[in-house]
């Protein structure tokens, strides 16, 4: 803090609006880093939505309240976080079973939770539940982790990740187990029994793959091979590299994307709009995304090193490595390095409660950041 | 905080630090990945992938698979495929499709029909799709294009495969046919195992195997030029045929079956009883399967809808006919095995029969009766006094579980799509379906095969090849093996031995016994066709009443106008001691049983056994 106030005397009136931040518990970089991504993501999808003016006010409504969240979570104090975990987590997978039950009785796949007036996902708490569970329950332990923790954590992550890969949601049960992961990861956990944790792991895949349902193989098998299916699922692959390939260095302009305005490229607005940025922005538009999404990206790991004690250390680090994971799925499957599991890219596909979930994950960031105590050097 | 509290902090952020240093440089290395695949794909592949982008439209030609064949048991070819010139156009490339169509119109003379069509099809494939006009040009109009061709951009003459069947109407009810995607076809059938495919199976055998007969569909990625002209075939998955399919139907058998029908309309189904195979499977009259392939004119098909005959009506899987007589010998087990019948004892039989304080008379066939008769002879002579007593005694309910046991009411499970169950009465029933109770004088009829009994031909057949093989349960089955398709072996198609009815020998040698008395004994219905068979056939003649006789009058044949005049029915198997063919034969209005229906039946067997004319 000796730091801090010598710039004081050099810049008086930004410190001051410093200041009324930290008091609103919002963190400068890391909303203006949001903010332009935001910006970024509605120009694209006006061009993806094909020009709709309609779509693009339904996604500023949800951004707009998905702001709100964030902000008002950023009030929160991390201690209640802390405090609240095990409860969130307990209620999450509550209505995660009842959802299931729903679902077999409505005969059929089903997420959705309907309140009557509320209708929303339960896997999308988890998202959130299962990083702050395993957090609170890993700050506790000694470093590194005994195995018996090792074993409770994967519990605590197995119980709602396999409820919700019986949605049947794989795409989510893949990101939920992965941020209860980058928890046990995080918190020090050996490299032999990530060794050995990985492992089992790759010996259970063929047991996995006989659970998951057909479409689902269909997706992995085309992934591996999109050619053996170009009429049918392989479709969306092939198309989407034709999209970015012929995008080039520059890209061929705003709106002017024939694969994307003549319909060739399919889940434009949502699951592919990467393959959007990357005809009509080119290269340099794919660069200048992902630069924004690694500027976020670096604010938050920034945010996590600062962070005071081993709960918030945690989870604002698996929040930070779990944003970096959704980012990389969407793009890595868009560009035809992973298979096609239904993952939005984060904050810029068309969609509603996975936005939601997002920025308040952000907003848990912002609240860890502004609530700091500022002790002495 | 304590000075451990405080050190285990410490030590927790110093792990916790080299962890994230650790992910920082994962992300790092992951993003450097996803930039080095967007630099292949942007800069590296770009102008190939900007060709294809360029002109996206014939990037995938699919490559549509050969249907399979389907063979006779003989090798008999019932369902082939031919090639045809069709006319096709590619939308996309004519400039002016109406003037092109109106041109095409006047120089080929097609119908507003064909235009009609065409337009249906073009809103249900991509532009860039070659979409037939016109199917089976005929040499004359190939001709006349051929001259003109080069006025007509984006129009050209395509070698289609066209399904054909060799024998048209006689095996139009069993083999079926295939028939251009329709709209509603699109919601059920993957479109992407169809595309270059433009006929699906509509009915029989051809909708039944339709996966089989299919075939994989290949494809071609084909690199085009600005122009959409292909510079080039980038990669080639050639097509899997479908599966050719024999079946067990021996085309000479259902020749013979047809032909022995006559001028009467109805259906023959012959099984062989060991397996459940069908040998034949007549339903008459039936219609020429051909038109509907390449799309048969309106009037036509409402020619045939409209029919008073109904041809397209499939009477041998559909036809729900009263059974008459032909039940009683299953009503002679029931009576032996489940009521307390002996074969041996006698009914007397006075032409007539009351219910206690009913007037009512229900009438035998013969005016002055069959005088006391036993089991035997009472089906051996058809006598419908003794029957009304049986089922009485037995009770409907009895009966009609009893009946159920032979397929009764219920659907075969032959092999050929849209099968009705028919009907075998129970209180339950009727419960079901009328306000009021089941009545006394409905189990009489019901013991004579009429009132709300209601049975298709191939139940017959199937219930006489359960009596043939004296119980053991079989399902009548079309198809023999299969050849080729993408499993690529050949596979022969078993059914699972069926279960066996319990029921002693003793029973079923009385109720057959009399079987073959009723062709072989002096008194029996159906001795007519007894002289020159030289094995024993065991039948069972049945007239079913399509017109009810008022009280206190008298049938007779000629006074009836023929679409009054009963149903001819008849039953058996042969011979009678190894049986290897069941049939079962329904002749329309033809009368009765024993004079009309029993000579087709052993036209059939004679054909299927001797190999000879009858």
């Amino acid at each position: 803090m000796r730091f801090d106030s010598r710039l004081a005397g050099f810049n008086a009136e930004q410190t001051r609006f410093d200041r009324i931040m930290r008091r609103i518990h919002v963190d400068i970089p890391l909303f203006a880093g949001l903010m332009t991504l935001s910006g970024v993501a509605m120009v694209v999808l006006y061009s993806a939505s094909g020009q709709s003016f309609d779509v693009l006010l339904r996604q500023g409504v949800r951004l707009l309240l998905a702001m709100s969240v964030m902000l008002g979570i950023a009030q929160i104090h991390p201690r209640h976080f802390r405090f609240y975990s095990p409860l969130l987590y307990g209620a999450g997978v509550l209505l995660l079973a009842a959802v299931l039950v729903m679902g077999e009785i409505g005969k059929g796949a089903q997420r959705w939770l309907d309140l009557g007036v509320l209708r929303f996902q339960p896997s999308e708490i988890l998202k959130l539940a299962v990083p702050m569970t395993v957090a609170w329950f890993l700050a506790e332990c000694p470093v590194p982790p005994a195995f018996r923790h090792i074993a409770v954590a994967g519990a605590v992550i197995a119980v709602p990740a396999g409820l919700i890969a019986k949605q049947p949601d794989l795409g989510t049960a893949i990101l939920v187990g992965a941020a209860g992961a980058i928890v046990v990861f995080l918190a020090g956990i050996r490299w032999l029994y990530l060794a050995v944790v990985a492992g089992v792991g790759a010996a259970l895949l063929p047991v996995v793959w006989h659970f998951l349902h057909g479409y689902q193989r269909d997706r992995v098998l085309m992934f591996l091979n999109p050619e053996a299916d170009a009429l049918g699922r392989g479709y969306h692959i092939i198309q989407s590299k034709i999209a970015i390939g012929s995008g080039g260095f520059y890209g061929k302009g705003w709106l002017q994307g024939s694969q994307v305005q003549l319909e060739f490229l399919p889940e434009k607005s949502t699951d592919f709009i990467f393959a959007v940025v990357a005809e009509e922005f080119g290269l340099i538009g794919c660069l200048g995304l992902l630069g924004i999404y690694l500027f976020i990206i670096s604010r938050c790991v920034y945010i996590s090193l600062q962070a005071q004690d081993t709960y918030t250390r945690l989870l604002s680090g698996a929040l930070t490595l779990t944003f970096f994971v959704y980012v990389f799925v969407n793009t890595g499957m868009v560009i035809g390095i992973l298979p096609v599991v239904g993952v939005p890219l984060p904050l810029v596909s068309y969609g509603g409660t996975s936005m939601v979930t997002l920025l308040a994950g952000f907003g848990i960031l912002m609240s860890i950041q502004t609530h700091r105590k500022l002790v002495p050097g | 905080m304590s000075v451990r509290a405080i050190r285990k902090l410490q030590g927790d952020n110093r792990v916790f630090r080299a962890r994230i240093a650790f992910s920082a440089a994962l992300m790092l290395m992951a993003a450097g990945g996803l930039v080095v695949r967007l630099v292949y794909l942007q800069i590296v592949g770009h102008e190939h992938y900007a060709t294809l982008s360029q002109d996206n439209r014939v990037k995938i030609s699919p490559l549509p698979p050969t249907r399979g064949i389907v063979y006779d048991r003989n090798g008999e070819v019932l369902a082939d495929n031919l090639p045809s010139y069709s006319l096709e156009l590619v939308p996309e490339r004519i400039e002016n499709l109406d003037g092109t169509l109106a041109e095409l119109q006047e120089l080929l003379g097609l119908s507003d029909e064909d235009i009609r069509r065409f337009r249906k099809l073009k809103a249900q494939h991509k532009t860039f799709e070659s979409i037939p006009l016109k199917m089976r040009l005929d040499e004359e109009q190939i001709a006349r294009f051929a001259v003109k061709q080069p006025f007509f951009p984006g129009v050209q003459i395509n070698v289609r495969m066209i399904r054909t069947y060799p024998y048209g109407e006689l095996t139009a009810h069993a083999v079926g046919y295939v028939s251009r995607i329709s709209e509603t076809d699109l919601k059920t059938l993957d479109p992407a195992v169809y595309s270059g495919t433009y006929h699906v199976g509509k009915s029989g055998i051809e909708k039944t195997y339709e996966n089989l007969l299919h075939g994989k569909t290949g494809h071609q990625e084909l690199e085009t030029n600005v122009q959409g002209r292909s510079i080039g075939v980038l990669n080639t998955v050639p097509p899997v045929a479908g599966a050719d399919l024999r079946l067990s139907l021996d085309i000479a058998l259902q020749r013979a079956a047809n032909d022995a029908l006559g001028e009467y309309n109805g259906a023959v189904v012959a099984i062989e009883p060991a397996t459940g195979r069908v040998l034949a499977f007549v339903s008459k009259p039936s219609f020429d399967p051909n038109p509907f392939v390449y799309g048969i004119p309106k009037q036509d098909y409402d020619r045939l809808q409209g029919a008073s005959d109904r041809p397209l009506y499939n009477r041998a899987l559909r036809g729900v006919y009263p059974p008459g007589s032909t039940v009683k010998p299953f009503e002679g087990l029931a009576g032996l095995e489940v009521g307390d019948l002996t074969a041996d004892r006698r009914v007397s039989c006075p032409g007539y029969f009351q219910l206690p304080n009913s007037s009512h008379q229900y009438r035998d066939w013969r005016k002055g009766g069959h005088g006391a008769v036993d089991l035997k002879s009472a089906i051996t002579q058809s006598c419908d006094v003794y029957f009304y007593k049986l089922a009485l005694s037995l009770g409907i309910d009895k009966l009609s579980e009893f009946m159920g046991r032979f397929g009764f009411g219920k659907r075969t499970g032959i092999d050929i799509p849209g099968e009705l169950p028919g009907v075998y009465p129970s209180k339950e029933w009727k419960k079901k379906r009328s306000k009021h109770p089941w009545f006394q004088g409905e189990t009489v009829i019901t013991g004579i095969g009429q009132g709300y009994v209601g049975t298709t031909p191939v139940q017959l057949a199937r219930a006489t090849a359960i009596l043939a093989n004296r119980g053991r349960m079989v399902t009548p089955r079309l198809l023999d093996a299969t050849q080729g398709g993408t499993d690529a072996a050949e596979s022969e198609s078993r059914q699972p031995a069926g279960e066996s009815l319990a029921i002693s020998q003793e029973h079923w040698d009385t109720v057959i016994e009399a079987m073959v008395d009723v062709v072989h004994s002096a008194r029996g219905t159906a001795k007519g066709i007894a002289p020159g068979l030289d094995y024993h056939v065991a039948g069972k003649t049945g007239t079913a009443q399509v017109f009810t006789v008022a009280q206190g009058q008298k049938y007779r044949e000629s006074e009836v106008s023929k679409e009054m005049r009963d149903h001819a029915l008849f039953i058996a198997f042969a011979p009678a001691e190894q049986p290897r063919i069941a049939v079962a034969v329904i002749a329309e209005h033809g009368g009765h049983g024993g004079s009309v229906a029993a000579p087709v039946a052993r036209a059939v067997m004679e054909r299927y056994l001797s190999g000879g004319t009858p």
